[in-house]
This record gives C-alpha cells, structure tokens and sequence, in this order.
C-alpha cells in the first residue's frame, strides 16, 4: 500500500491545471508516474471515490478531487458511503466514517 | 503601527458551494453578520489583511509540510477548486512581497516560519474574502498553520505563532488587520459531513471570547479528534487570533448549519 504516493499524485492533480488536461486525455499514463499498487491505480484512473477514501486519503484532497471530477455533492458523500459498504471500514488516515451507513447527518 | 483589526470566521466551501441548499432563516444572518464584518474590517482602513488559514493541500503536502508558514508574494491566485463547484470566481489577489518579508523577519525572532512566494488560495482563503472584500480591493498576506497532515504544531505553538504574528504587526508602519479561519467542530469532506457538536463549540467561543489562554490551550488532539472530528484540529487559527488580539471577544454569530459541514460563526476581539 502506497497511500503517499496516491495522495501525492492526487495533490498535484487538484493544484496543477495543465496535469488536469494530462489526465483527462490519459489518466494512465500520469499514474505511472507514482508507486502505486493496482488498486490504487485502478481507482484513480475510474474516478472511484468510494475507494479512494477507504484506501485512506485524507477527506480534504479527495473533495477536491471530486469536484474537479464534477461530482455533486450528495453524490460524493453517497460514494463514500458506498465505498465503505463494499470494502470495509477506512484503512488509513484521520478521516475515518464516524456516522452509520444510512445517516444523512445533513440531508444528503 | 499596532494591530487594527482581529475577526474569526467559518470557512467552508458549502458556504458558497451549496448555498443555496440552506435554509434562509439560518443562512442569511449568517451571511449578513459576514457582511457586518466586511464594513467594521473595512472601516479599520487596514494596508493590509493578515489572513491565518489552514489550508487543505493547495500548497502544502506531506513531503515538505511546514507547522507555519507565510506568503511572500506580490500577488496570489484561487480558488484551487472548480470556480464552478465553489461558486466563487477565479481571482489575482494583490499581496505585497515587502510587507511580507518585514513581517517574517519579525515573526522569526521567536517562530520558525516558513515563506512561500507561490502561493495558490483555496477556499479557506477564498470563501472569507468572496464576503470581506468582494471586489477584491485588499492586500491580502496569507498565513498558515498545518491542520491537515499530522503531526501538528501544539497547541501553545500556535498561541506563539499569534503572538509573533501581532509583534510583528506592530512593527511596520502599515496598519495591519488580522483575519483567522477555520473551524470549530467538524468532520468535513467525509460521509459525517454536517454532524457538529453544538456543544463543544459554544464552549469553545466562550473561552475564545474570554481570552483565556489557559483554557484554549488545555484541549488536547485526541480529545478534540473524539469531540470535534478532525476539521476541530483547525481551531489553532483561531487559537493564534486570539492571541494576536489580547483582548476580549465578541461572538456576533454562531449556529449550526449541517448543509454548510460546520457550525458558522463570525467574532471579533478587541485589540488590547
């Protein structure tokens, strides 16, 4: 598990508009040029937030990710929750589900 | 010339984000204490605006991470997020790299900061300034306390940096206003986004607005991390306003407002 290299590659992308373009037209290609594991990389290249943040990225870096995957918000938080219902509880990291899987603390 | 101005406020990206998913009876004097805010920071003719963020990975990350940190630059851009999804448009904010610099070399005497002449605003920068300076006519110095990727600065190591900061502040000629956010309890960007204890951060503002160092100072991480989530790690920005202000606070708006992920609230001290 590469959870530095994931949250490197996904820190560049969110701050660097040009690797945004790179990525758009081959999202493969940028990641590898991190250490990742094949799920990790699969994850990134299909924009998969549920397992992005069971992987254990930290919650600020993925938000922005989303957003620059234009995924709204109901829709992020939900993907979260389904990550966690398919592959478990947050590996890694501080921002770890402290709510139950159907709560909807704010209404979405 | 000494310090002009201290305020604190939320700074969530739901604010502007999603602002149209919040009940108006709750959003709008919110938005309307935001608004008090602009006039009294405006109507202290600061040169400049000290704004003490912690940001969210739009310039700092784990491979290099300072506890503080203070931009140096000329000018400064944001947000980092989609203009669209924020809802704030994209912006070149002036800074003043002389300033900056004058105010390091203070601060250092007693905190090793760090400097930055790149420096891009997110919206722990982005969404205080879409309501203090709308048209985009302050000069803006931005500052930095590393909330995000632990292991974080102590407590007291934040005071100092507050401390430092307004030393500094008042050295330079210039009148320098102080702006600090961040937030109280929450659990952002996670499927816990809206869960807040109400609680926790009333009890929070009032040792804030009492001034009472010993009683800021005596929460601890896990404890904040079991009561507060980890966007509680946050209150070391406001942790260093209070300790650049000296003087008693005022809390002009506080209420939970679980669409924008955070209580909201807006307070200022008396420069003492």
């Amino acid at each position: 598990m590469s959870l530095y290299q994931l949250s490197k590659l996904l820190f560049e992308l969110n701050r660097d508009t040009a690797l945004q373009a790179e990525f758009t037209a081959d999202a493969k290609a940028v990641t590898t040029r991190y250490d990742l594991s094949d799920e990790e990389r699969g994850a990134v290249i299909d924009g998969d937030v549920g397992l992005l943040y069971v992987l254990g990225v930290n919650g600020q870096i993925l938000m922005h990710f989303a957003a620059f995957r234009q995924i709204a918000w109901a829709d992020y938080l939900q993907r979260m929750r389904d990550g966690v219902r398919i592959h478990g509880p947050v590996r890694a990291g501080i921002y770890a589900m402290t709510t139950g899987l159907d709560e909807k603390v704010a209404g979405v | 010339m000494t310090l002009v101005f201290t305020g604190i406020c939320s700074h969530g990206p739901g604010i502007t984000g999603r602002a149209d998913l919040a009940p108006p009876e709750l959003r709008d004097p919110f938005f309307a204490a935001y608004r008090a805010m602009r006039d009294a920071l405006h109507a202290a003719r600061p040169d400049a605006v000290i704004i003490v963020a912690a940001e969210h990975f739009a310039n700092f990350f784990m491979n290099n991470m300072p506890s503080f940190a203070i931009g140096m630059a000329d000018g400064y851009e944001g947000p980092i997020e989609d203009p669209d999804w924020l809802r704030i448009p994209h912006r070149r904010v002036r800074g003043d790299a002389a300033l900056s610099q004058a105010i390091i070399a203070e601060v250092q005497q007693s905190v090793d900061v760090a400097y930055a002449e790149e420096w891009k605003f997110d919206h722990g920068i982005m969404v205080p300034l879409s309501f203090l300076d709308p048209d985009n006519k302050l000069t803006v110095i931005p500052a930095n306390i590393n909330c995000q990727g632990p292991p974080l600065a102590p407590l007291h190591r934040a005071w100092a940096f507050g401390e430092a900061l307004r030393r500094a502040a008042d050295a330079v000629p210039q009148r320098i206003a102080l702006i600090a956010t961040g937030g109280i309890s929450h659990w952002p960007a996670t499927p816990d986004s809206g869960r807040i204890n109400e609680e926790w951060d009333r009890e929070f503002l009032r040792r804030w607005a009492a001034g009472d160092k010993a009683a800021l100072l005596d929460y601890t991480d896990a404890g904040t991390y079991a009561e507060a989530g980890q966007g509680g790690f946050e209150i070391r920005t406001l942790i260093a306003a209070a300790a650049a202000a000296r003087g008693p606070g005022t809390v002009h708006f506080f209420t939970p407002i679980p669409i924008f992920s955070t209580g909201c609230f807006v307070a200022t001290a008396e420069i003492a």
